[in-house]
């Protein structure tokens, strides 16, 4: 009875994270004094299907660590323990640390165990310490000192993977045959083993063939190492991390493992929010240092393979939607049919319904079309849901009285707009935690309530979704904003500004009003990357401010990225597509609005403002007969990066919705491409990724 | 080594074509279909040998030139011309479809796994690396491609970091 388990793991995963979201949102709204017995059971429900999953997958480390959260848990359920806002931040704690761990073993990556442990001590010293008078208000500043172990806690230390330093290392290495081909050399490696400690090695040479059968460049040897040192397992395994596809591998250690009493206060270990861990898996493969050497090439790249999330996703399906969906198959294999029908026999006076026909098929497939759209529709609570834990922690640590208001979650965005607002979301909330919402006595002062709100709100609007982010904080001190930009060298000094540009200078790059930096935001270095997160995903963002009452926030995103409005525009005999959104007009122009700079670049003047021209005949190396004086063709403007500029192009053909596919699929990225599409004959047409030009040709 | 020896025994199935009077083989596991010459869309500033990319039942797949890719002489296409549709392995679990342009597709071949001869060295006249070896039928001489290799093109590294940028931006 063999079921490969692995393939249920993505299932399971989902499920946890599932469940500690389940969690976080009961544990943040259990009232302390007042327990709603339904809300502790729904946090106990939830830990206890993470702990048998865990347990039947074999994921012992989580298992075990549930099971302490879970006896927590059981005794407030029972009313045997109180439930105080400590205990809630401890159980807070041990959410974002099941999270970790589950996070390393679906990357399988190893368990940071130092982590665990100081959130599974301070657990235990919750358990043990009953209503403790201990009153430090973060799991994190709790310092762990755990007196008394409890049985399971002894039990988990041994079974926990040993990254203790060891007396040295058994190391079995049996390199493939193709070894030596993909250029590694096993003497380098021993050679770098050796700066580790005392290297002995023996060679096994049975799988050697006969001379005549060898061929020099197949590694038939196979070696026992015995590495006398105290490098860490990960040192050595890092050696031969070239070679790990190419051979098999064993580490043993060496000597019995000698049982260090594991330091108990370690370090203090700040749990990151889901917030920052996040991001860390975004930015981590960039800001991997540009490789310099060919050898280093290589370890970065498997790094960022590393640290890159795991591709495949799924998503949950409202059976409602699944039934209309196959629903609508049905109505469209009818018509299918019935067209079938009269084409078998086909005679003139059967051209109406003929007609009929088609128009219902043409019906069936808009509905149909537009019922596969919704399966991609998530209600934007998936977002919005972690936002109350965010709320929750950095208003504790910054001693601001909060509120935090969502409202419309059930709006539905399209899946892959959920995964990518969430970011700039995140940096916008926390700075409005940050700037925006005034410390209580400040606000009392301004005759405010003492607890500031912030409003989350989405809708639909037109084709559009709007996400709002509304404080009642201080708002932004516009004439504050115009001098720190003027200091900056950001504006002249002579510059006449209307309010709205004012209040924009802060999407620009190294911009900051804060008097102070702080952990969480006021290095100027956010809202720029904001604005151009939510431009790359074809949306616009707005601020409105009043100082002293507040400032709003408001997010303009299409509700799919798989459609997209485009112009269709052709050069030569090629057609392309130009997003819709970056075209501010198209023009005729004549040889008098016409300017070349030193002789090269051809630049137009468009209401007082020298535009330069990019010509996508040359630019793309279109060989067909396309226009080559600008006089000759269409200029389309564009806005792309802020800045604009005109296309060359021969003619506009049409404007039409068309379907984003992906060119990455089956080949790669094209420079100044950001996709392609098929046209209504079948042809396929590519996009032009309009920022992606201005830089290519600007730059 | 224990390996060759179970495969020695196995068959495979080679689909043939024609390029410039020669014949090819590529493993028929990998080909998806067969499909008639149609006019592609070029893409931009890519190797000549890349054709153009192709809409094929609503995905986007990219036409690859044997005869430019071999430097051959280029011939006109007509309306023999093939394009024979193949899934890519790459690393290890992705897959590409690419579409290559042949003459003409022969026949489908068994061929023993220990018939298959390893190309021989042409030095640097030839590159052998996209080969997986070549098999004599009826006195002629077929050159089995290994296409993972082959239309993984010389460029992988800059597909695969080009691709690790797009999908972070």
């Amino acid at each position: 009875m063999s079921i490969d388990m692995s393939q249920f793991h993505q299932v399971f995963f989902e499920e946890c994270f599932e469940g500690l979201e389940a969690m976080e949102s009961g544990l943040l709204s259990l009232d302390i004094g007042d327990i709603d017995p339904e809300a502790i059971n729904t946090i106990f429900r939830a830990a206890h299907s993470i702990k048998g999953g865990s347990g039947t997958f074999g994921f012992t480390v989580v298992a075990e660590y549930t099971h302490i959260m879970e006896t927590l848990l059981d005794e407030m359920r029972d009313g045997r323990r109180q439930v105080t806002k400590q205990a809630v931040d401890v159980l807070l704690g041990s959410v974002d640390c099941l999270r970790e761990m589950l996070t390393s073993i679906q990357n399988e990556e190893d368990v940071n165990a130092e982590s665990v442990a100081v959130h599974q001590s301070a657990l235990e010293t919750e358990l043990n310490g009953e209503s403790s008078a201990n009153t430090q208000p973060n799991v994190v500043a709790t310092p762990a000192i755990n007196t008394a172990p409890s049985p399971i806690q002894s039990q988990e230390e041994d079974e926990e993977p040993e990254i203790e330093e060891e007396q040295g290392w058994k190391i079995s290495f049996c390199p493939y045959l193709n070894l030596l081909k993909t250029g590694n050399d096993p003497v380098r490696l021993f050679r770098e083993l050796s700066a580790l400690g005392q290297l002995t090695t023996n060679v096994n040479i049975q799988d050697v063939p006969d001379f005549n059968e060898l061929d020099p460049e197949e590694c038939n040897i196979s070696w026992d190492l015995v590495l006398v040192s105290d490098a860490s397992e990960s040192t050595v395994r890092e050696i031969f991390s070239w070679v790990e596809e190419d051979c098999e591998l064993e580490l043993s250690p060496l000597a019995k493992p000698k049982k260090k009493k594991k330091p108990k206060v370690a370090t203090p270990v700040s749990a990151p929010t889901p917030a920052v861990v996040e991001t860390k898996e975004v930015i981590a493969p960039v800001i991997v240092p540009p490789p310099t050497t060919v050898v280093k090439k290589a370890s970065s790249e498997s790094d960022s393979a590393k640290n890159a999330p795991k591709a495949s996703s799924s998503i949950r399906v409202d059976t409602d939607k699944i039934d209309t969906l196959i629903n609508m198959v049905g109505e469209v294999v009818i018509t299918q049919s019935m067209l079938g029908l009269i084409g078998e026999n086909f005679t003139m006076d059967k051209v109406g319904q003929l007609k009929r026909g088609l128009a219902q098929l043409e019906r069936h497939t808009r509905d149909l079309q537009q019922s596969v759209m919704n399966i991609r529709m998530l209600p934007i609570s998936f977002v919005f849901s972690r936002f109350p834990r965010l709320v929750h922690d950095i208003s504790t640590k910054l001693n601001k009285k909060i509120t935090l208001k969502l409202v419309g979650e059930n709006t539905e965005v399209d899946k892959a707009v959920v995964e990518l607002i969430n970011d700039p979301l995140v940096h916008l909330i926390r700075n409005s935690l940050d700037h925006g919402i005034e410390m209580p006595a400040e606000r009392i002062a301004a005759g405010k309530p003492e607890t500031g709100t912030i409003e989350l709100k989405a809708y639909h609007r037109g084709g559009h979704i709007v996400i709002e982010i509304i404080d009642d904080g201080r708002g932004m001190d516009k004439s504050k904003l115009l001098a720190k930009a003027i200091e900056k060298g950001l504006v002249e000094e002579s510059a006449i500004m209307t309010d709205k540009q004012i209040l924009e200078l802060i999407f620009m790059p190294g911009f900051s009003t804060a008097e102070q930096l702080s952990d969480i935001s006021g290095r100027g270095v956010g809202m720029d990357v904001v604005r151009r997160n939510i431009q790359s995903l074809g949306g616009n963002i707005d601020i409105i401010s009043e100082l002293g009452k507040g400032s709003t926030i408001a997010i303009h995103l299409p509700l799919t990225l798989a459609i997209l409005d485009g112009q269709s525009v052709a050069v030569g005999d090629e057609t392309y597509i130009v997003p819709l959104v970056s075209i501010i007009e198209s023009i005729n122009i004549t040889e008098k609005m016409l300017n070349k700079v030193a002789g090269k670049g051809e630049t137009f003047k468009l209401r007082n403002e020298y535009l330069p021209i990019i010509r996508m005949r040359e630019i793309f190396n279109v060989k067909t007969g396309a226009a080559t004086k600008p006089n000759e063709g269409v200029i389309v403007v564009v806005e792309g990066q802020g800045a604009l500029c005109g296309f060359l192009v021969d003619e506009l053909l049409g404007q039409q919705q068309v379907v984003i596919k992906s060119l990455e699929a089956n080949y790669r990225r094209v420079e100044g491409v950001s996709g392609a599409t098929i046209l209504g004959d079948g042809s396929v047409a590519l996009i032009l990724d309009v920022p992606g030009l201005v830089r290519l040709s600007v730059c | 080594m224990k390996v060759d020896a179970v495969n020695s025994k196995q068959i495979e199935q080679f689909l043939t074509f024609e390029l410039a009077n020669e014949v090819y083989g590529v493993e028929i596991l990998k080909v998806q279909e067969i499909r008639g010459w149609e006019p592609v869309r070029v893409i931009p500033n890519t190797p000549s040998f890349i054709k153009g990319v192709l809409n094929l039942r609503g995905s986007v797949i990219p036409i690859v030139d044997l005869r430019e890719r071999f430097s051959l002489e280029h011939s006109e296409y007509t309306q023999k011309t093939v394009v024979i549709v193949l899934c890519i392995k790459h690393r290890r679990h992705e897959s590409f479809v690419m579409g290559i342009v042949a003459d003409a597709v022969s026949d489908v071949l068994d061929i023993k796994v220990d018939e298959i001869k390893k190309a021989p060295n042409f030095g640097t006249q030839l590159d052998t690396r996209y080969m997986r070896g070549m098999h004599v039928y009826k006195q002629n001489m077929i050159m089995l491609l290994d296409v993972d290799k082959l239309l993984n093109p010389d460029e992988v590294d800059d597909i695969e970091a080009i691709s690790d940028i797009g999908r972070f931006e």
